[in-house]
């Protein structure tokens, strides 16, 4: 993943995290959610499921739903709302049209 | 037990200090709060891996973010607070809730004092779903909680005074602002003088904000029209029309946005609470009483889940709130103190009417939302299906527009959609926003995964 949505401006001086996205290593910090470390790293959390194009959350609170991100594990998390943990899984929805 | 069992929803300026009183009168009060740590939208604090001096997340608001974070840690085992806890219906008495670990409980409570906060609230334009594309108070969390910019050239657009503070936070802090867009115009701001003088110190740093931006050669505009964003997989840049009809393009890779705020107010409307339309701050809020009584005998509302009014003034509402709920339980309060909080909030009050007569809601953006343009962002249902959807089958009120259209079921429950689709309806009726209703609110209130499908 290339050409990040997001820019870190503080508080770069963390532990370092890696998580796995859709099958590949990426880096995080601790203390990142997980739309931050999808997007300090690539510029989408998922494919909107009517076809109408990539969606990278909203709110940044918990009220739009809109960044909601699948764990390999099953179930579903809002990215916004789940920090990284070293080694945590997740897939990007796919657009089904 | 003593006292009543009284459950806080909300660990903002308002629950906490609601918390704060409560515990003092040895009430031991239950705070549900969705984030993990309190302070609200508005002092939010970084998670325990970020250092941050508070100078730099919270600026001029400094020490007011740290006394509320200090009195509500200080409380300790006086309050049963339960963090990373959503309260996803209330009823008759009892609270459901989910921790993010997926523990479900429900907790009997005798009075209930909900401060649930606001979100940003919007108005949809071309290409508004485009990646880069945030609302004002994410691009604020994006800073404060996570230390990020939510670009490399931001545009920030809307009304109201969050826009000058995000853009003075991100100029301030290292992230290059590319330019300042009010839909206001600044003669509302001149006519709206003598109420914002009472606003004091606020009213300061909002001037403040606005001529360090313009010193360090941030464009300000005021009276502008979005026309939309341009890029397909991000943004590549803003259209807009100035206040003289001239068309603009800017190159960006990021815009945040909104237009003030709009309360979440679904736990009240599950209690039954009566709501009327508030024409100053021009949305729907559950009624109280000037000390945050429901209509509904043991629920109080305090902060901007009850009416925007901003952190200082839901600091007050909160522990007047708190006031109230002793009060009528019985309890001794100190009149003169109860006296003071309420001229407070008059003053506050007048400085609101000023807020919201600077910086007006631009209903003209919702109504003339173009056919093609998304309206529902979850469910992907554009302005034209709606307005099509609503007049073929003759709806007259938003609950019958979003069964015939989708557009308030998507998993968002109309958060981001209702007012524009308000908008949209009222105007194809020729009525007035207000005529055509507000959207039930629906348990859960925010999605909830089910038991046994992982976490």
């Amino acid at each position: 993943m290339t050409d990040a949505l997001f820019r870190r401006l503080a508080d770069t001086d963390r532990k370092r995290v890696v998580i796995v996205v859709d099958g590949e290593p990426v880096e995080a910090l601790a203390g990142d959610t997980l739309l931050t470390a999808l997007l300090t790293t690539g510029h989408h959390l998922r494919d909107s499921e009517f076809g109408d194009g990539p969606r990278a959350g909203f709110c940044l609170m918990g009220a739009c739903q809109d960044c909601w991100i699948n764990l390999e594990a099953g179930g579903r998390v809002r990215a916004c709302s789940t920090f990284v943990s070293d080694g945590l899984r997740v897939r990007r929805p796919k657009s089904t049209s | 037990m003593t006292g009543p069992r009284v459950l806080i929803v909300g660990a903002g300026p308002a629950g906490s200090r609601a918390a704060a009183v409560l515990a003092a009168a040895g009430l031991r009060p239950v705070v549900v709060d969705e984030a993990p740590r309190s302070g609200g939208q508005v002092y939010r604090r970084p998670p325990r891996d970020c250092h941050r001096p508070a100078k730099d997340l919270y600026g001029f608001e400094a020490a007011k973010a740290l006394d509320l974070h200090r009195a509500f840690d200080g409380l300790g085992e006086a309050v049963d607070y339960r963090p990373e806890t959503l309260v996803w219906n209330v009823h008759d008495g009892e609270a459901c809730t989910r921790h993010s670990d997926g523990t479900l409980e429900r907790i009997p409570y005798d009075a209930a004092l909900l401060a649930t906060g606001a979100m940003d609230r919007i108005i949809p334009f071309p290409g508004w779903t485009t990646p880069g594309v945030y609302t004002l108070g994410a691009a604020q969390i994006a800073y404060k909680y996570q230390g990020c910019a939510i670009g490399s050239c931001v545009a920030l657009l809307g009304t109201g005074p969050l826009l000058y503070l995000v853009a003075y936070q991100y100029a301030t802090h290292g992230a290059e602002v590319a330019v300042v867009l009010d839909t206001a115009r600044l003669s509302d701001g001149v006519r709206a003088l003598p109420d914002l003088l009472w606003g004091g110190a606020t009213f300061a740093k909002g001037l403040y904000y606005r001529s360090w931006l313009a010193l360090h050669g941030i464009p300000l505009r005021n009276g502008v029209t979005p026309i939309g964003v341009d890029g397909e997989d991000r943004v590549r840049a803003l259209r807009y029309r100035d206040s003289r009809g001239r068309e603009h393009h800017l190159a960006c890779d990021a815009l945040a946005f909104g237009y003030s705020l709009r309360s979440e107010t679904q736990l009240a409307d599950l209690l039954g609470c009566a709501f009327e339309f508030d024409p100053l701050g021009y949305q729907w809020r559950p009624r109280a009483d000037g000390d945050g009584r429901a209509s509904i005998k043991s629920v109080y509302l305090a902060g901007d889940g009850a009416g925007i009014s901003g952190a200082d003034a839901a600091d007050r509402r909160g522990e007047l709130a708190a006031l109230a709920l002793l009060a009528d339980h019985g309890q001794a309060v100190d009149t003169r103190r109860v006296a003071r909080l309420r001229r407070e909030l008059a003053r506050l009050q007048r400085f609101r009417r000023g807020l919201e007569t600077a910086f007006p809601f631009p209903r003209r953006l919702a109504e003339g939302l173009g056919d093609d343009v998304l309206l529902c962002r979850c469910e992907s249902i554009k302005a034209g299906e709606f307005r099509a959807q609503a007049h073929g089958l003759g709806a007259a009120e938003v609950n019958r527009a979003k069964a015939f259209s989708r557009v308030g079921m998507g998993r968002c429950q109309g958060r981001v959609c209702h007012t524009a689709a308000a908008e949209v309806l009222a105007e194809q009726l020729g009525c007035e926003a207000a005529a055509v209703g507000r959207l039930r609110g629906q348990a859960p209130i925010k999605p909830l995964p089910i038991p046994g499908q992982g976490s």
